[in-house]
């Protein structure tokens, strides 16, 4: 109900809206759950477990009651609180885990079933057979309990992250948290001051406390206005603080579009729904005030029942009375304003019911005093409570019970860093431990100071502290009066008596449950909790942990600091995995790398294989080639017969030069490079410290102090960053310097018997055996553009590489396949390039696979003994040289057409196939269009000593089982001929 | 977490790529005992530690961070060729 004249947002523009499809007016400043208040809906949604009805219990981000969901299909957002939903014109929400409607529900019959269901029901129940927990049980369970669903569809909406950094990052926007940004503000500090809220103020908008002669909202409404004109302030509406990282790292969700109709964050549209912010600051002073906490008596979670802090929210700030006949149930002075205000409003207050035989009496309304409320009726809005005193028990007809057992103070971040709360047995409360979190001050009720002068003063002491650290001058705070009234409360957790009173109204956790767990010894809070599930809703148990580990205590007769807390952990509030995954969506989920002759594969309708972050032709379809092997084969066979093109650009180039060059290159390879010849070319092999093999590549010498390293594509990045580290961290006395030219050169492989014919016509001087010998390398000018030509064949053909400045790659690309493509030749990629290959017994990184090393390759040979190495000293560890290591070999099938699978194992045959009678692995294996059949590459147990013999070969993943020969790794031209020749 | 490179200043982590320990090189024909430690073996100290952290994302200088492994506190900083690790030669 919407009282006249009450209220912050008077005079706001009216908006309509839809709730579970009925339409309603509300106000422009309205949350959905103030809306609905304001309709007289109480009902809002229905309990996880019983399904019990449920209205609204808080105004705040704790709201563990009213979820609802907002949008539909790939819109649709599950589980948002009803206390923060923002109203807008159009704004459609609905209620959750609830059918056919949250008025009659038809699970509410497992509300019945009820006794049956305490805590560590599901351990006991569902227990055999066993299979049943995974097809049965647990889908049944998962389908009745539950909170919001997602759609299934793709999600929408745009996300964003952002950076921001500061000296003084000031959490929470009341009394606090506004005076800190103050005194920080005026001295010049670099200040973000963060709110969850849409709107700065905290309690002062829910409270008729004056501050300086003048109601506590007019008071922040000025400290604002001086705060927004200042360079060095930032405010941040609707910025959660999520957690607390090191060195003064904050995360914090900003709700930037969720309080406008949705047009607005839909993907192409100019905003974000949310972005999660990282926020560095120097200094943080947390002021997030307290969290209201309930009373656990039967039957306590009726729609009606609320926070009291929360009832003075809607009729102060919004204007909204929560019933006509109110009662209050309280063990502290402060909730009595509840009554005293809705008193004023001309809300008649049935009752105030406090627990305390001291209690004030601040009204001309009943005060039951020493007394407790222990049960509640009504069907789907509280009808009436039942309180028992001296007296006896009465009954109390009304429509909304504001509750407090206490405040809370919200101590949760100050623990991100492992710190625990102490207990205040004052307050009655957790308070935050000094210096908990490096660089941050608590100040206010977070800090268990509940009075208004009291935030006040602690919020400029606190900034005071910063700005001393900073070495900022402060001037004097003038600290305006206010309240200061002391914070009385008497202990009151549970009232005692029978049914079921709650304590998490999330996740229906009541005081039974915890008993039972303590009964049956969970009596660590950390077993409760997981037990009972106290807590593990997505609120978190803000509103009922506290009470929770106090009848934990009081079953288990111990205090409650003795009990202690469970472990508070980020984020504080929920945070969507789209706002902590923004921009990693789709394109942007990696970057993509292009060769210069992208767009012409594409134009030939190549199929495009990634390779890391890079993409390259896998083949190129010629018309009526119906799978990529008739593409692949033919490929593999114009290379052989005549000349083919593939772009090997993705290969590391590393430009190196400088008087130790060639130092540093026998230091890092295995093999020695100072001694080669400028002009010449020589593939080396590249260890770790450990003696495993890194890396392998060619690398050519062009000039007495210029060398050009090639890598693996895969192993481009890591041979760069390890070069660094020699060069860096172990020889920094070299005179060597290099740099990654990779993108900076287009280098295409021509291969095949008609290579050299081709490149003559492009070449401005012919090439021939003598000028470019096997393994030659210099300056070339093709067309006219100053490049490079090396002589290298990873084909087994007479080929080149020829390499121009990538500007010109795309155009050198088509001029290759024009001239190839005329003499019978043509593009080839990476399905023929490893069929080419593998016929080579070359390797790449299946065979490097991290775990082998120069022996087991047959390449122990390349271990220069004449000079120090990297790896040398391990590589020659007795176990690295053991003959029976598994060593390469080459695989072709016993009898005709059958398959070699890479990731196939090797078998002795008669072996059982067990896995301790393994005798190796496939690494490379395709088909030889040349040979006529399938080729492998594999790792065998003494490997070259078994050549001729016959192994079995087994791949569970592709039904694969068959019979080998071993043979050579080298299928094709063994004397090398053709690539000399 | 941030590191303050000697070259770029104070930057975030994910700037960096992390190896392990700083450590050492041993001498070349020192014993494979050595060489085991140097490759192998590692304190695990709840408390500062050396190690070897690249700037992958800034300018590829390889340094020497001691950290606080309990706190994730950066207690200094030293680009790696200054840094010695080289041992002898």
């Amino acid at each position: 109900m919407r009282l006249p004249g009450k209220g912050l947002n008077q005079g706001a523009k009216p908006i309509t809206f839809g709730f579970n499809g009925r339409h309603m007016m509300g106000l422009e400043g309205d949350t959905l759950a103030s809306a609905l208040l304001a309709n007289d809906v109480h009902l809002m949604g229905r309990s996880f477990k019983y399904h019990r009805p449920r209205g609204v219990l808080t105004a705040g981000s704790e709201e563990p009651n009213a979820l609802v969901t907002v949008g539909t299909g790939g819109e649709q957002d599950p589980n948002i609180r009803a206390t923060q939903q923002e109203l807008f014109e159009g704004l459609e929400a609905r209620s959750q885990n609830c059918w056919p409607s949250v008025e009659r529900d038809v699970m509410a019959v497992n509300d019945l079933a009820a006794p049956f269901f305490g805590a560590g029901f599901y351990y006991k129940t569902f227990m055999w057979p066993a299979a049943f927990w995974e097809k049965v049980y647990e889908p049944m369970i998962r389908n009745a309990a539950g909170l919001g669903a997602l759609s299934g569809e793709a999600d929408r909406d745009t996300y964003e992250k952002a950076f921001a950094f500061c000296d003084v990052l000031v959490i929470g926007s009341g009394p606090a948290g506004l005076m800190a940004a103050l005194t920080a503000g005026r001295a010049g500090a670099d200040v973000i001051l963060a709110e969850e809220d849409s709107r700065m103020g905290g309690r002062l908008l829910a409270e008729r406390e004056e501050i300086g002669g003048k109601p506590g909202h007019e008071w922040a409404a000025e400290v604002l206005a001086e705060l927004e004109a200042m360079d060095n302030v930032r405010l941040m509406t609707r910025t959660a603080i999520t957690g607390a990282y090191d060195q003064g790292t904050y995360g914090a969700l900003e709700r930037v579009s969720h309080h406008l109709p949705r047009r607005h964050s839909l993907k192409g549209s100019h905003l974000p729904r949310e972005c999660f912010w990282r926020i560095a600051a120097k200094h943080a002073v947390l002021a997030a005030g307290a969290i209201e906490r309930p009373v656990a008596f039967r039957n306590n979670d009726r729609p009606g029942i609320m926070m009291a802090g929360a009832v003075r929210a809607y009729l102060n700030r919004w204007g909204v009375a929560p019933g006509e006949r109110v009662t209050l149930f309280a063990n502290n002075d402060q909730a009595h304003r509840t009554a005293r205000d809705l008193h004023e409003a001309g809300v008649h207050i049935a009752a105030v019911i406090d627990s305390r035989h001291d209690a004030p009496v601040d009204g001309p309304y009943q005060v039951i005093k020493g007394a407790q409320v222990c049960g509640s009726a009504g069907r789907q809005r509280i009808e009436s409570i039942t309180v028992r005193s001296v007296k006896g028990e009465e009954k109390i007809q009304t429509d909304c019970l504001a509750m407090s057992g206490g405040w809370n103070p919200s101590v949760h971040l100050t623990c991100h860093l492992n710190s625990r709360p102490q207990w205040n047995r004052e307050a009655l409360a957790f308070v935050p431990t000094e210096g908990a979190v490096p660089g941050m001050v608590t100040a206010g009720a977070c800090n268990g100071t509940f009075s208004t002068a009291g935030a006040l003063r602690e919020g400029a002491e606190a900034a005071g502290k910063v700005l001393e650290a900073l070495g900022l001058k402060s001037a004097a705070a003038d600290l305006p009066d206010a309240e200061d009234d002391p914070y009385r409360i008497a202990a009151l957790w549970a009232v005692p008596g029978k049914g079921r009173a709650w304590l998490d109204f999330q996740n229906d956790v009541t005081v039974k449950d915890v008993k039972q767990a303590a009964v049956e010894n969970f009596r660590s809070v950390e077993h409760m909790k997981r037990y009972t599930t106290q807590g593990m809703a997505t609120d978190q148990g803000k509103n009922s942990n506290v009470a929770a580990l106090a009848v934990l205590a009081d079953a288990t007769g111990r205090t409650i600091p003795e009990t202690g807390t469970t472990t508070f952990r980020p984020p504080f509030v929920p945070v969507s995995l789209g706002a902590m995954g923004a921009g990693a969506t789709d394109e942007g989920f990696k970057p993509q790398r292009f060769l210069t002759s992208h767009g012409e594969s594409d134009n030939r309708g190549a199929h495009q294989l990634e390779v890391g972050l890079w993409y390259r032709a896998a083949y190129f379809p010629k018309p009526g080639e119906t799978n990529w092997r008739q593409s692949c084969d033919r490929e593999v066979t114009l290379v052989r017969k005549a000349v083919g093109i593939c772009d090997v650009s993705t290969l590391g180039k590393i430009d190196i030069q400088g008087a130790d060059a060639g130092k540093f290159l026998d230091f890092l390879y295995t093999n020695t490079f100072s001694t080669l010849k400028v002009g010449k070319v020589r593939y080396g092999l590249m260890l770790r410290e450990d003696g495993f093999v890194m890396d392998d590549g060619t690398t050519a010498r062009l000039g007495e102090n210029h060398y050009v390293m090639t890598t693996t594509t895969a192993a481009a990045g890591q041979v760069m960053a390890h070069m660094e580290f020699v060069s860096q961290a172990l020889y920094p006395e070299w005179d060597v310097r290099f740099t990654s030219v990779t993108e900076q050169w287009a280098q295409f492989a021509v291969a095949g018997p008609k290579s050299q014919e081709l490149l003559n016509g492009l070449l401005d001087e012919e090439v021939n055996g003598e000028t470019w010998p096997f393994m030659g390398c210099g300056e070339a000018t093709v067309l006219g553009v100053k490049g490079r030509l090396f002589r290298i064949s990873f084909s087994g053909e007479h080929a080149y590489e020829v390499a121009v400045p990538a500007r010109y790659g795309e155009a050198l690309f088509r001029e290759l396949l024009k001239r190839a493509e005329a003499m019978g030749g043509g593009a080839y990629g990476m399905e023929a390039l490893n069929v080419l290959r593998i016929e080579k017994g070359l390797i790449t990184h299946a065979e490097i696979n991290g775990t082998v090393t120069a022996f087991d390759l047959g390449l122990q040979g390349m271990m220069s003994k004449k000079k120090a190495f990297l790896g040398q000293a391990m590589s020659t560890r007795e176990g690295l040289m053991a003959e029976d290591r598994m060593r390469m070999v080459g695989l072709k099938p016993v009898g005709a057409a059958k398959e070699i699978t890479a990731g196939a194992h090797l078998f002795t045959p008669g072996d059982p196939v067990e896995r301790i009678y393994d005798q190796g692995y496939v690494t490379s294996a395709g088909y030889s269009p040349t040979l006529g059949h399938p080729i492998g590459l594999a790792f065998l147990k003494e490997g070259p000593d078994r050549i001729g013999e016959t192994v079995r070969l087994v791949d569970h993943m592709r039904g694969v089982d068959t019979l080998c020969e071993v043979v050579s790794p080298v299928f094709f031209d063994p004397e090398g001929g053709r690539a000399r020749g | 977490m941030r590191i303050t490179c000697p070259v770029c200043g104070e930057r975030d982590r994910r700037e960096f790529y992390y190896k392990g320990a700083a450590l050492v090189r041993p001498a070349e024909g020192a014993d494979l005992d050595a060489w085991h430690e140097y490759v192998h073996l590692r304190e695990n100290p709840a408390g500062a530690l050396d190690e070897l952290w690249y700037h992958e994302m800034g300018c590829n200088s390889w340094l020497k961070v001691t950290r606080n492994t309990a706190t994730h506190e950066i207690l200094d900083v030293q680009l790696a060729s200054e840094a010695g690790l080289g041992g002898e030669k």
